[in-house]
C-alpha cells in the first residue's frame, strides 16, 4: 500500500485513536486482569505499527534537498488563514524516528510495572507520541501550538497519577511552568499573525521584522524553549519531574519532550528572527556553558540517580543550544554547520543515552523500590548483565569515542574552538565533569562489595527488559560508530539555515 | 403597529403563550406527575427555538417605533440562551426530583427568565432593554430562595436581591440622565443624535452612561461590581447556579453591545476605559481569588468573573473583530460553564450537595467517563488546545494585539496561567487522589447522554472551530 500522500498524518492519528480507543474499552482497574493484557498487546501493535510506517518515511526521505518533504495541506480555520500544514526536513525526521524509535521501547518497560489503571497509562503515552509527532510535523504555528501545548496534558496525567510520594507537586510544577513558558510564545504567533495575516511558519521566515520586534519575539520564544529544554535558571522543574514520574514517563520526557525546546529554536527563533537570534547569542552561550559547567557541578552532588541523570540531562543539552548558537561566533559556514549538526547529533543521541539510563535506574528501582545511590553497591555480583549495558549507557554518557555520546559533543567542542578557545575550554568540562559523575554513580552502585540484602537477593534482567535495554545498546553503538546516516539526513536542512539565517531581516 | 411588527416578535409572544399553557397545565398535574412540566416545558423551549428560525429577518428589521430590533445577532443570541436554559432543564431534573424541588416553579420561573433574556436580546431602546433585565431578575431573585426553608439559599436570595436593586436603580438612574441629554432613549438614534450633534458630547451624557456601565458590570458580575457573585452561586441550589451561571451571560452580552455599540458607539473614547479598568480588574482578581476556594461553586464563580475580563476586553478593541471575539467567548464559555455545573449536579444526591473540591476526589475511578468529560470542561475553561476555551482566548488576545495592546496580550496570557492552576486542581483531585465517596454516580439515560455529547462539543468544536468564528464575525459585522 502506498500511504506516502498521508504518510505524516498516519504517524500523527494512529497512535492517538489507538490510545482513545484503549480509554474507549477500559480496564477493571487491575492489571493482572486479561482485559488489561489485551490492553497491552494493542498498545504494543500500535506503537509498533507507527515505528514500521516511520521507517517508510527513513526509506522515502530525501536527504539531498532542504526544502519540506511529505508535506500535506488542507484548510483548517479558513477565517483566520490557518492550516492543517504538515511537513518534514532533515531537522525534524530524525526526531520523529526518534519518538517512533522509543515509543514502542516504553511500552514494553511498563508491560508488567504498572499495576493500576493500566489502560490509561498506555493511552497517555500513545497519546502523547501521536502529539509529539505532530510538533515536529506542523509547519503552521497554529497547528505547532496546538501540538505543543496539548503534549502537556498527557504527561501531566502520567506523572500525577503513576508517579512517585511528591507526584502532585513535581507535577503541577511541570506544567505550570511549561505553560508559562508557552503562552508567550502564543502571544508573539499572534502578533506574527497580525503582522503577517497569516500562520505559516514559512511565511513567518520572509516577514521583515524590525530589531525591537525581533528582540521581544526572541524572548518570548527563548521562555517557551528555555523552559523545555531546560535551560539554566529555569531548569527547576525538570529535576522534580523526572524524580517523581514513572520510568516510562522520565524516559519521554528526557528523550523526546526536552528535544522540543532545541528544535523550537531551531525551527523558530533561529529562522523568524535572525537578527534577534544575533543580538541574544552570546547570552545563549553563555547560558548553555553555566548548564555545562554548573549544572554538572550540581549533578556531582547528587544521591538520587533520577536527579543526578535529570542534571546530567540538562547539562548535556546545553551542549544542544551551544552548538545552535555558535553561528555567529563562527567564520565561515562549515564552522556554523558543523555547531549545529553536532547539536543535532546530541539530540538524537542524548535522547537514546538519557532514556536508557533512565529505563536502568527503572529496573533497580522495580526490584529495590529506592533510587538512592547510598541503598546499592555491588550490583554487578548479582546482576552482570544487567550491569554490563549500565556500563555501557554511562561511558556513552561521559562521551566515550565509539558512542552516540562522543559524536555529538566532539562536533560541538571542535565547532566552538573554531570560535573561541574559552567557549571550547568550558565545553570540554563536560568530558571531565560527565565522566566524574556518570561513573562515580555507576562505582558506587555497581562495583565494589554486596551492600545490603536487597541487592543480595536482586535477580538479573528478565526478557523483556533485555530486550528494551539492548536495543538501546546496539542504537547508541551505532550511531556511535557509524553516524554519517544521521548526519546526511539533516546536512541539506542545515546548510540551508545556516544560509537563511546569515541573511539579516533588517 | 402593522404584521410586520407582530412577526418579528413572535418568538417572544410564542413564549408568553406556551409559558401560560405551561403555568395552567402545571395546576392540573399531581405531584409525582410533575415530570410532565417538564417535558411541556421542552416542547416550549424547542417551539420557540423554531419561530426564534422561521421569524429570522433579512438585515435588520426595527419595529414597535424603533424599541425593538430583530437582526441575525439577536437570532444567533437566542438560539444560545434557548439551547442552554434547555440542557440547564435536563440536567437539573433528576436532582430536583431526588431533593422534593421538583416544583412547576422551577420551570416557570426559568421559562420567564428565558423571555426575560429574549426581550433584552432584541431591546433597541433603553426602557425595553431594562424591561427585560427586570423580568430576567425578578425570576432569578425567586429562582435562588426556591429552595425556602434552606437558610443559605434564602440569604444569598436577600443580597442578589438588594445588591440587584441597587443596580437596577444606577441603570434606571442613568437612563434618565442619558433621556435628559439627548432627547430620546433608543439605540439607533442615541447613535444619531451624537453623530450629528457635538454639543450632546457633554457631561451629562457621561454622567449617565458612567451609571449604564455600573449596571452592565453588575449583570456580567464584574470587579468592583462581583461581590454577588460568589455568594450567590454557592448559596443557591445546584441547578439554580447552573441556570445563573449560563444563559444570563449571553444575556449581559447583547446588554452591552446593544448599548455600548448600537447606542454609544459614537462615545468609545469614554466608555472605552472604563471598560478597560473593569476588565482588567475582573482578569487579575476573579482568577487570582480562585485560587484559594475550597468550594467548587464559589471557584467557579471567580473564575467566571476571570472570564468576564476577557469578554470585555475584547469588547475594549472597538472592532468587528473584538466584538466577534466577545461573542464567541461568550458562547463557548457558556457550553463548558453548562458542562461543568451540570457534572456538579450530577455528582450531587439526595441531601448531599457535591460542592466540595474534595467531592471530585476519584472520581476517574468511580466514572472514567464522566471524569475525562469534566477534564475536558477544565482544560477548555483553562484555555488549553485544542478544546475550544483555547479559541475563544485566542480570538481575543487576536482583537487585542490587533489593536496593539502587547501589555494586555501579555496580562490576558499571565492570567490564564495563574487560572490553569486551579482548573488543574479539580483534574488532580478527579485523578490523582482516591475516591473518598464510593456512591455510584445514577444518571439517567437522556442525561447520559446530552452530558456526553456536551463534553464532545468541547473538543469537537475546539479542532473545528472555523464555522463558529465565521458565524460570530458575519453577525457583528456592520455593528
Amino acid at each position: 500500500m502506498d500511504f506516502s500522500a498521508n504518510l505524516l498524518s498516519i504517524l500523527i492519528w494512529l497512535p492517538i485513536f489507538g490510545g482513545f480507543a484503549l480509554l474507549a474499552i477500559g480496564d477493571d482497574g487491575d492489571a493482572a486482569s486479561s482485559k488489561a493484557g489485551i490492553m497491552r498487546l494493542i498498545a504494543l501493535a500500535t506503537s509498533m505499527l507507527v515505528l514500521l510506517i516511520s521507517v517508510g518515511l527513513y526509506r522515502d526521505f530525501d536527504s539531498t534537498t532542504a526544502s519540506m518533504q511529505f508535506v500535506e495541506r488542507i484548510s483548517w480555520v479558513t477565517a483566520i488563514d490557518a492550516w492543517y500544514y504538515l511537513g518534514v526536513d532533515g531537522i525534524s525526521a530524525p526526531l520523529i524516528l526518534l519518538t517512533t524509535f522509543i515509543t514502542p521501547l516504553v511500552v514494553i518497560a511498563g508491560w508488567d510495572t504498572i499495576k493500576s489503571r493500566p489502560a490509561q497509562y498506555f493511552a497517555a503515552f500513545l497519546i502523547l507520541e501521536g502529539l509529539m509527532i505532530g510538533v515536529f510535523c506542523a509547519l503552521d504555528g497554529l497547528l505547532f501550538y496546538v501540538f505543543w501545548e496539548f503534549m502537556l496534558v498527557p504527561m501531566f496525567l502520567i506523572i500525577g497519577a503513576w508517579g512517585g510520594d511528591r507526584r502532585i507537586y513535581a507535577t503541577i510544577k511541570f506544567f505550570l511552568y511549561t505553560f508559562l513558558g508557552s503562552v508567550l510564545m502564543l502571544v508573539a504567533f499572534i502578533y506574527l499573525y497580525v503582522q503577517t495575516g497569516s500562520y505559516d511558519l514559512a511565511g513567518w521566515m520572509d516577514a521583515p521584522l524590525g530589531m525591537t520586534t525581533q528582540k521581544l519575539i526572541f524572548i518570548a520564544f527563548l521562555l517557551a524553549f528555555a523552559v523545555k529544554v531546560p535551560m539554566w535558571p529555569v531548569h527547576t522543574w525538570l529535576p522534580d519531574a523526572h524524580v517523581e514520574a514513572p520510568t516510562g514517563g522520565s524516559v519521554i520526557l528526557a528523550a523526546i519532550m526536552l528535544k522540543m525546546g532545541g528544535y523550537g529554536f531551531i525551527r523558530l527563533s533561529l529562522p523568524i528572527v535572525p537578527d534577534g537570534s544575533e543580538y541574544f547569542a552570546s547570552l545563549m552561550i553563555a547560558l548553555s556553558l553555566i548548564a555545562v559547567v554548573y549544572i554538572g557541578f550540581v549533578a556531582l552532588m547528587q544521591t538520587d540517580m533520577k536527579k543526578l541523570i535529570a542534571y546530567s540531562s540538562i547539562a548535556h543539552m546545553g551542549f544542544v543550544t551551544l552548538g545552535f548558537f555558535l553561528l555567529w561566533k563562527i567564520d565561515g559556514d562549515s564552522g556554523a554547520a558543523l555547531g549545529m549538526s553536532g547539536g543535532m547529533v546530541q539530540m538524537v543521541s542524548h535522547g537514546l543515552i538519557s532514556g536508557a539510563l533512565f529505563l536502568c535506574v527503572g529496573v533497580l528501582y522495580d526490584r529495590v523500590h529506592s533510587r538512592q545511590i547510598a541503598d546499592y553497591g555491588g550490583v554487578a555480583n548479582t546482576m552482570p548483565t544487567f550491569s554490563a549495558l549500565f556500563v555501557l549507557f554511562a561511558m556513552a554518557n561521559a562521551g566515550l569515542p565509539g558512542t552516540s555520546g562522543f559524536v555529538g559533543e566532539f562536533m560541538v567542542i571542535i565547532a566552538s574552538f573554531k570560535a573561541n578557545f574559552w567557549f571550547a575550554f568550558f565545553a570540554a568540562t563536560i568530558m571531565v565533569l560527565g565522566a566524574a559523575y556518570t561513573l562515580w554513580m555507576v562505582k558506587r552502585v555497581i562495583y565494589g562489595d554486596i551492600a545490603n540484602d536487597d541487592v543480595a537477593e536482586l535477580s538479573d534482567l528478565n526478557r523483556r527488559e533485555f530486550i528494551v535495554l539492548g536495543v538501546l545498546a546496539i542504537s547508541v553503538l551505532l550511531v556511535g560508530l557509524w553516524p554519517a546516516p544521521l548526519i546526511d539526513m539533516m546536512n541539506a536542512t542545515i546548510d540551508q539555515l545556516v544560509e537563511r539565517v546569515g541573511l539579516s531581516k533588517l | 403597529m402593522n404584521l410586520t411588527d407582530l412577526l418579528a416578535a413572535a418568538p417572544e409572544m410564542t413564549l408568553l403563550g406556551l409559558i401560560c399553557v405551561v403555568l395552567v397545565a402545571d395546576l392540573f398535574v399531581e405531584e409525582e406527575r410533575r415530570v410532565i412540566t417538564f417535558w411541556l416545558t421542552m416542547v416550549s423551549l424547542a417551539i420557540t427555538a423554531w419561530a426564534v428560525f422561521e421569524t429570522a429577518p433579512v438585515g435588520r428589521v426595527l419595529i414597535f417605533d424603533g424599541s425593538y430590533v430583530s437582526d441575525a445577532l439577536s437570532q444567533v443570541l437566542k438560539i444560545g440562551v434557548i439551547a442552554a436554559v434547555a440542557v440547564t432543564f435536563l440536567y437539573s431534573r433528576d436532582y430536583l426530583r431526588a431533593n422534593d424541588l421538583h416544583k412547576g416553579e422551577f420551570y416557570l420561573l426559568g421559562l420567564f427568565g428565558v423571555l426575560g433574556m429574549m426581550v433584552m436580546i432584541s431591546a433597541n431602546s433603553l426602557l425595553t432593554m431594562y424591561m427585560g433585565m427586570e423580568t430576567l431578575a425578578l425570576s432569578l431573585y425567586a429562582l435562588v430562595a426556591i429552595d425556602r426553608t434552606n437558610v443559605t439559599s434564602a440569604e444569598s436570595a436577600m443580597k442578589y436581591f438588594v445588591l440587584g436593586a441597587i443596580a437596577s436603580g444606577c441603570l434606571l438612574y442613568g437612563i434618565s440622565w442619558i433621556y435628559g441629554a439627548t432627547g430620546t432613549i433608543e439605540f439607533h438614534q442615541l447613535a444619531d443624535r451624537i453623530a450629528s450633534d457635538p454639543s450632546v458630547n457633554n457631561l451629562a451624557l457621561w454622567f449617565g452612561l458612567a451609571f449604564l456601565l455600573v449596571g452592565i458590570a453588575f449583570k456580567f458580575g464584574a470587579v468592583p461590581f462581583h461581590m454577588w457573585v460568589p455568594d450567590v452561586y454557592q448559596g443557591a441550589r445546584s441547578p439554580v447556579t447552573l441556570y445563573l451561571g449560563s444563559a444570563p451571560k449571553i444575556a449581559a452580552l447583547a446588554l452591552t453591545l446593544r448599548i455600548l455599540v448600537d447606542g454609544f458607539g459614537g462615545l468609545y473614547g469614554v466608555w472605552s476605559d472604563m471598560v478597560m479598568v473593569v476588565a482588567v480588574l475582573s482578569l487579575v482578581l476573579g482568577n487570582l481569588i480562585a485560587i484559594v476556594q475550597s468550594n467548587i461553586k464559589r471557584m467557579l464563580a471567580y473564575s467566571t468573573i476571570g472570564h468576564v475580563g476577557f469578554i470585555l476586553l475584547s469588547i475594549f478593541t472597538g472592532t468587528e473583530q473584538g466584538y466577534a471575539a466577545a461573542l464567541f467567548y461568550t458562547l463557548t464559555y457558556v457550553i463548558s460553564a453548562v458542562g461543568a455545573f451540570g457534572m456538579i449536579i450530577l455528582l450531587s444526591r439526595r441531601g448531599y450537595e457535591a460542592e466540595n473540591l474534595s467531592d471530585f476526589k476519584g472520581l476517574n475511578a468511580r466514572s472514567p467517563w464522566f471524569a475525562i468529560i469534566m477534564m475536558f470542561m477544565m482544560f477548555s475553561m483553562a484555555g488549553i488546545p485544542p478544546f475550544i476555551g483555547f479559541f475563544g482566548k485566542l480570538n481575543s488576545i487576536d482583537a487585542v494585539l490587533t489593536e496593539g495592546y502587547t501589555g494586555l496580550a501579555i496580562l490576558m496570557v499571565l492570567a490564564s496561567v495563574v487560572g490553569a492552576y486551579y482548573y488543574l486542581r479539580v483534574i488532580w483531585y478527579m485523578y490523582f487522589e482516591e475516591p473518598a465517596d464510593q456512591a455510584v454516580l445514577l444518571t439517567s439515560t437522556d442525561t447520559r447522554l446530552v452530558m456526553s455529547l456536551n463534553g464532545v462539543a468541547v473538543l469537537a468544536l475546539g479542532l473545528l472551530p472555523g464555522w463558529l468564528w465565521t458565524l460570530c464575525l458575519q453577525v457583528l459585522h456592520g455593528h
